[in-house]
């Protein structure tokens, strides 16, 4: 065999500028592989120093055009563990209902448009217009109606703005909100026509056993509030994350590496959401679950497309269900008073566990920040997959040997903006 | 119709949110496929052509040498050429790190800042000349559209100037800084969002730049009677905007 270089400059259908490096030897040895991630950092951590605990969800929210609520709600909340609030029942609903709708844009983006292309044999979703125009239609109508819901009850769909501590600066209305239900009564059998599409497209059949991460909850599919625990055994308070978790610096990427103390790389996501919440889902994301004829917990990282597929009938459920019980009263909120104190917080953003946490002073000023988002929690895990993957593909012609890598990150979804926050 | 006008979405130093917002126009995405022809994009298509654009659209401000290198060589095969949303336009967000020595943001991120070659963020249009800038965090839906059909019919496109106050009569609501003493910029701020932070019981934050001509020191005078600090204040327009000239007297320097 002939040494082999597989190089991707600039990865397609991801968000954020990322590439491909792997060298493998003639004996079929990898001998150099990297996830390099070229993205220019932007340094939040650095100037969200000196700035005031209530602006701090507004800035964070621009960490990602993407999952700006995620970086919101993380943000809102880790501040106000900082200061000792509990926000009440109405908020958590309508932060959580916000959260989901979210992931469902986000979900329906990664799926429809970034990574279907490639399942079904195309560069991008534009040529499918023609040869399969009702696949596209669903995915456009179904991320509308994720974006919709956001925009209804954060104003607008990018960086929402009615999200602040302790509550919403104001409620949805009523009747528009029950649009929404309807719509997501609607959009059911077209969640289930996902899955049923992803379930039926041929993926890679590659397995590995690595630990999968999630925050858990007892009583519910675990979005905004859980304890992050993982398949092998990891069970913690948001507030110690760092007890257990630390990241190194590789020189080839400005995304840092995240390591499980004593143990090694963990993948976050849809996957291991699924994979260890499957039993907090509804009936019919269970019944959706067991229809795919893929059995969970899965290791193959791509049948996360199928995960998120699921998800999207637990997160109209969920959306309906939260709907249905929020009394959308007007809630006096307290005066916030100011406190020294630190504060973290671990959600789930759509492309899984995103970690925030910040140090306030007595004026309620941020002293130190520090952020984790999915994408970094991922970075090494990508490397360790690829790893293993690329050594099952030496037989293929190098075009399809790229390909195939490239939608293994596809299948991770990486934000890298994230990432390089 | 002879040939679709060939459009190309870059992204530089940014969050993604601006052409994720493009591509968030649902309704009539599939008409401007039948309208463009979308000829790089690197987050929507695999098969990107180098070729030349009519029409590019820059997300991100620039923030690396190699960013430089490539901004210039976009310019260079772009006929029109639109800042597309604050970052491009002035750094946005990211840019309050530039009030920070690099050096003590990068210690703080990095153990090893030796591999990192940031500078300061600033908008594409210091390295080239831009033809014309979509205002926002992120720009509004419908001035997308709007830019768009107006370069299709080759027309100037109706971008507005006036303040975030205008839109918020438009919309009857009470002035926040007269009746509720809240710290709103609206008065120097481009209108375009729909006035939606006031319009939601929420003072702007100024997250679609100065409008054109602004009297910032007086908005400035006005927060401290209000009450805020000189600290609160400098805060306020070292945010979205702090880089630009309109605004940089008052964001500190």
């Amino acid at each position: 065999m002939e040494e082999k270089l597989v190089t991707v400059d600039y990865i397609a259908r991801v968000e954020g500028q990322g590439a491909i490096n792997i060298k493998i030897a003639k004996d079929g040895k990898v001998e150099h592989l990297r996830f390099r991630i070229f993205e220019p950092p932007r340094f939040f951590e650095s100037f969200l120093v000196g700035r005031r605990y209530d602006e701090v969800m507004e800035i964070a929210s621009r960490i990602c055009g993407i999952c700006p609520v995620a970086h919101q709600i993380t943000a809102l909340r880790a501040v106000e563990n900082a200061l000792g609030i509990e926000p009440s029942e109405q908020t958590r609903d309508l932060r959580k209902l916000t959260a989901i709708s979210a992931h469902i844009q986000s979900n329906v983006l990664s799926m429809y448009f970034l990574s279907l292309p490639d399942l079904m044999g195309y560069e991008s979703i534009i040529p499918m217009v023609k040869e399969h125009g009702e696949i596209v239609k669903r995915g456009l109508m179904l991320k509308k109606l994720g974006n919709d819901i956001t925009d209804l009850i954060g104003g607008r769909a990018v960086h929402p703005v009615t999200m602040i501590v302790d509550g919403f600066t104001a409620l949805p209305n009523k009747n528009k909100l029950l649009v929404m239900r309807k719509r997501l009564v609607e959009a059911k059998k077209d969640a289930v026509k996902t899955v049923n599409l992803f379930s039926e497209l041929e993926i890679p059949d590659f397995t590995r056993r690595c630990e999968h991460a999630a925050i858990s909850d007892p009583n519910e599919y675990a979005i905004n509030e859980g304890r992050f625990m993982s398949t092998e055994g990891l069970d913690i308070d948001e507030m110690n994350y760092r007890d257990h978790i630390y990241e190194k610096q590789k020189t080839y990427s400005t995304a840092l590496h995240s390591y499980i103390k004593n143990r090694d790389s963990f993948m976050v996501g849809p996957l291991p959401r699924v994979n260890i919440n499957l039993k907090h889902m509804s009936d019919d994301a269970q019944d959706a679950a067991k229809q795919s004829g893929i059995k969970f917990p899965n290791f193959n990282p791509f049948v996360s497309h199928l995960a998120r597929a699921i998800e999207l009938v637990q997160n109209i459920d969920a959306s309906i269900e939260i709907i249905d019980r929020l009394p959308l009263k007007e809630e006096r909120r307290d005066v916030v008073s100011c406190r020294a104190g630190f504060g973290a917080a671990i959600t789930e953003a759509p492309r899984g566990s995103l970690y925030h946490s910040y140090l306030l002073d007595n004026n309620g000023i941020v002293r130190k920040a520090d952020l984790v988002p999915p994408t970094a929690h991922n970075a090494n895990n990508v490397e360790k997959d690829m790893h293993a993957f690329v050594q099952t593909l030496l037989d293929l012609p190098l075009n399809e040997i790229t390909l195939k890598c490239e939608m293994l990150i596809r299948a991770y979804d990486p934000c890298i903006s994230c990432s390089t926050h | 119709m002879n040939q679709k006008p060939r459009i190309a979405v870059f992204k530089f130093t940014g969050c993604a949110g601006c052409q994720l917002e493009f591509l968030h126009l649902e309704d009539v995405f599939l008409d401007l496929l039948d309208l463009f022809d979308i000829s790089y994009w690197k987050m929507v298509k695999r098969d990107n052509a180098e070729q030349e654009w009519d029409i590019s659209l820059v997300e991100g401000g620039i923030s690396t040498p190699w960013e430089i290198e490539e901004i210039k060589q976009i310019r260079k095969k772009t006929k029109f050429f639109v800042a597309f949303g604050d970052c491009a336009i002035g750094g946005c967000i990211p840019s309050i790190r530039n009030w920070i020595p690099q050096m003590e943001s990068e210690e703080l991120v990095y153990p090893d800042p030796s591999t990192i070659h940031s500078t300061k963020v600033l908008g594409i249009g210091e390295y080239v000349k831009v033809d014309a800038v979509l205002k926002g965090c992120p720009p509004h839906r419908d001035t997308i559209v709007e830019l768009l059909k107006s370069a299709l019919l080759k027309i100037r496109p109706r971008l507005r100037q006036h303040p975030v106050c205008v839109e918020c009569k438009f919309n009857d609501n009470a002035c926040l800084i007269t009746s509720e003493k809240k710290a709103c910029m609206g008065p120097v701020i481009s209108a375009g969002c729909g006035a939606i932070c006031p319009t939601l019981g929420r003072e702007c934050e100024g997250c679609f730049g100065p409008m054109s001509n602004p009297n910032a020191a007086a908005l400035a005078s006005i927060f401290k009677e209000i009450g805020l600090s000189d600290e609160d204040i400098k805060r306020k327009f070292r945010k979205y905007a702090g880089m630009s000239p309109e605004f940089r007297l008052e964001a500190g320097h």
